[in-house]
């Protein structure tokens, strides 16, 4: 089964809730944890894991034999980036903006464009101890779009674990696509406030139109503040787990440490949402 | 025009808590909410929208029925997973396409073609909290063009300057990817927020580094400085050995949690100790600014 994480936004305690529910799961059953929050990865620190393995994720980027081409200025109209401009002096590409697609190498009538691997990020595998193995993307500072690093993380799943959890990047956007895709069940972690709300209801987009059932866990939870109960309701996807908004656990997490480690019933709190999650899917 | 970005490694740290606040603290500005993907501070200035513009992101590939024959041709093409066979009929997946247009070069049949698809809205508006122009945008959940849409909102931003004012505040959009460098390519000045955890600090040394990528001056907030002493000396350290200027740090403070619930800025709360920290990051500010 897979399980993706996420949030409409960053810093509602997606970290939090994958790499504890990982690690609760993980004392009975065979467990893989996939950090594709690849611009900023942090599941690793809470659970240091042993890498094992390092790969490189590359792009392939168009280079111009520029004693091959006749400056009849192809390339640079079918590229639908602007990731590609002729000169009188030669043909220039614009790293940042291409895409890889290989348009340009296609249409070029001299065959005077080869394209080259470019390291964009990495993809760093391991175990944290014998039952969870454990990946994680890089994206390479100064490049754009880590979408493919994710996507290489996740030819990572292993389809013999018994749970895959997948820690989404924040936002709705294209790389949180990627994350989701093929995922059995999206956990929602959403606070309660009205960015919280907010965020959430782009989130609860998003997975719909995608076609993925999702719950909700709400983090920090304080009273004073209805309104995802009531977007729950309305919307249908319901509330699976409440963490309260407690100084012990955000001291235990500004250290590095796993609360439900330290709190017993929080192990039982993360089965009881397990459990919930396995009821859904299969339904 | 003068703009200054607030950015985080990651979200959550308060980034939007403190551009909320510079926003109204600075007399004269322009809001700019750059966090396209999961904007949140049309929440608290409760935007009167006076324009708004369509975003187009990119193109996608549409498939023509009646001439594709299903070979299969744009499938062994596209690099991005686009498409697929589903049954003896060819698609594609809006969410993966990237509009390269391969599979319309590529296609036997000219089947396919680009077509230019709605990423999301821009607005220029007023905020009926601070009275000051405000520009903000929505991105389509699943959009992947969110660095575009920054450059759009940021521009006419710019646009106010006809109308004389001076300054830009950006709230920026949060990772170190396109949108996150979109929000500071070419700014006057960068403000990154932090908070002393484990992760925290990770984080402040990706933004960092991306920043100085793209050689922006900066200065570091380091937000609820209090939840962890050991983390915030660790922080401290990092930016005298880097040499980094701390423009201020900002204690935990539950008022700024009850101000979130009630949409309002901490500065409605202005003898709360987050409050009067912002206060003098401001002034310390300013005076980098020399506005
Ligand atoms: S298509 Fe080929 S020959 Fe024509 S300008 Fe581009 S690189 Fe040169
Ligand atoms: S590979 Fe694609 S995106 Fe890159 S320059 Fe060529 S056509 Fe443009």
């Amino acid at each position: 089964m897979i399980i993706t994480v996420l949030s409409g936004k960053g810093g509602t305690g997606k970290t939090t809730v994958a790499t504890n529910l990982a690690w609760v799961l993980s004392q009975s059953r065979k467990v893989q944890l996939l950090d594709a929050d690849v611009e900023e990865p942090n599941d690793h620190l809470f659970l240091p894991p042993q890498i094992e393995e390092t790969e490189p994720v590359e792009m392939l980027l168009p280079q111009v034999d520029q004693k091959a081409c006749i400056k009849c200025g192809k390339c640079a109209k079918v590229c639908q980036f602007g990731a590609i401009s002729v000169f009188k002096t030669g043909v220039m590409v614009f790293d940042s903006l291409c895409h890889g697609c290989g348009a340009c190498a296609l249409v070029c009538p001299k065959n005077a464009i080869t394209e080259v691997p470019k390291a964009i990020g990495e993809v760093k595998s391991g175990k944290v101890h014998e039952r969870i193995n454990f990946s994680m993307g890089i994206l390479n500072i100064g490049e754009p779009s880590g979408v493919k690093v994710i996507r290489k993380l996740k030819e990572k799943i292993d389809p013999s674990a018994d749970i895959v959890i997948v820690d989404a990047p924040p936002g709705t956007s294209c790389p949180v696509v990627e994350a989701l895709r093929g995922s059995d069940f999206a956990l929602l972690v959403t606070e309660p406030t009205p960015f919280g709300l907010h965020d959430l209801q782009m989130a609860v987009e998003l997975v719909s139109e995608m076609g993925i059932k999702a719950g909700i866990v709400v983090n920090r939870d304080s009273r004073g503040y209805e309104s995802v109960e009531r977007f729950s309701e309305e919307s249908d996807i319901p509330i699976l787990m409440r963490i309260p908004y407690d100084p012990q656990i955000a001291e235990l997490y500004s250290r590095g440490i796993l609360f439900s480690s330290h709190l017993p019933q929080w192990k039982v709190e993360f089965e009881r949402l397990f459990e919930k999650i396995r009821e859904m899917v299969e339904a | 025009m003068i703009q200054v970005a607030i950015v985080s490694g990651k979200g959550g740290t308060g980034k939007t808590t403190l551009s909320a606040a510079l926003n109204l603290l600075f007399e004269d500005n322009v809001i700019a909410d750059c966090d396209v993907d999961a904007p949140n501070l049309h929440l608290i200035f409760q935007p009167i929208k006076q324009r708004s513009y369509d975003y187009y992101g990119g193109k996608k590939a549409v498939i023509d029925y009646s001439k594709c024959t299903s070979c299969g041709v744009c499938e062994k093409f596209c690099r991005f997973d686009a498409v697929r066979r589903d049954g003896d009929k060819i698609v594609i997946d809006p969410f993966a396409c990237e509009g390269c247009g391969v599979c319309v070069l590529k296609c036997p049949f000219e089947a396919v073609k680009l077509v230019e698809s709605k990423a999301g809205e821009y607005y220029e508006s007023l905020a009926s909290v601070a009275q000051r122009p405000m520009v903000h945008a929505k991105l389509k959940a699943g959009e992947e063009t969110s660095g575009g849409l920054v450059a759009e909102v940021r521009k006419t931003a710019l646009k106010f300057e006809e109308s004389g004012k001076q300054l830009v505040i950006i709230d920026g959009a949060p990772g170190i990817g396109c949108p996150a460098t979109s929000s500071i390519v070419g700014v006057s000045y960068v403000v990154i927020v932090t908070e002393p955890t484990v992760s925290g600090l990770h984080d402040l040394q990706r933004i960092v580094e991306t920043v100085r990528h793209y050689r922006r001056n900066f200065g570091v907030v380091i937000n609820k400085s209090t939840i962890n002493p050991e983390k915030r000396d660790e922080i401290l350290r990092y930016a005298e050995k880097e040499g980094i200027v701390i423009l201020g740090e900002i204690p935990f403070d539950p008022t700024v949690n009850t101000a979130t619930i009630n949409g309002k800025s901490i500065l409605e709360y202005p003898e709360s100790p987050a409050a009067r920290s912002i206060v003098r990051i401001y002034e310390k500010l300013k005076e980098i600014l020399k506005i």
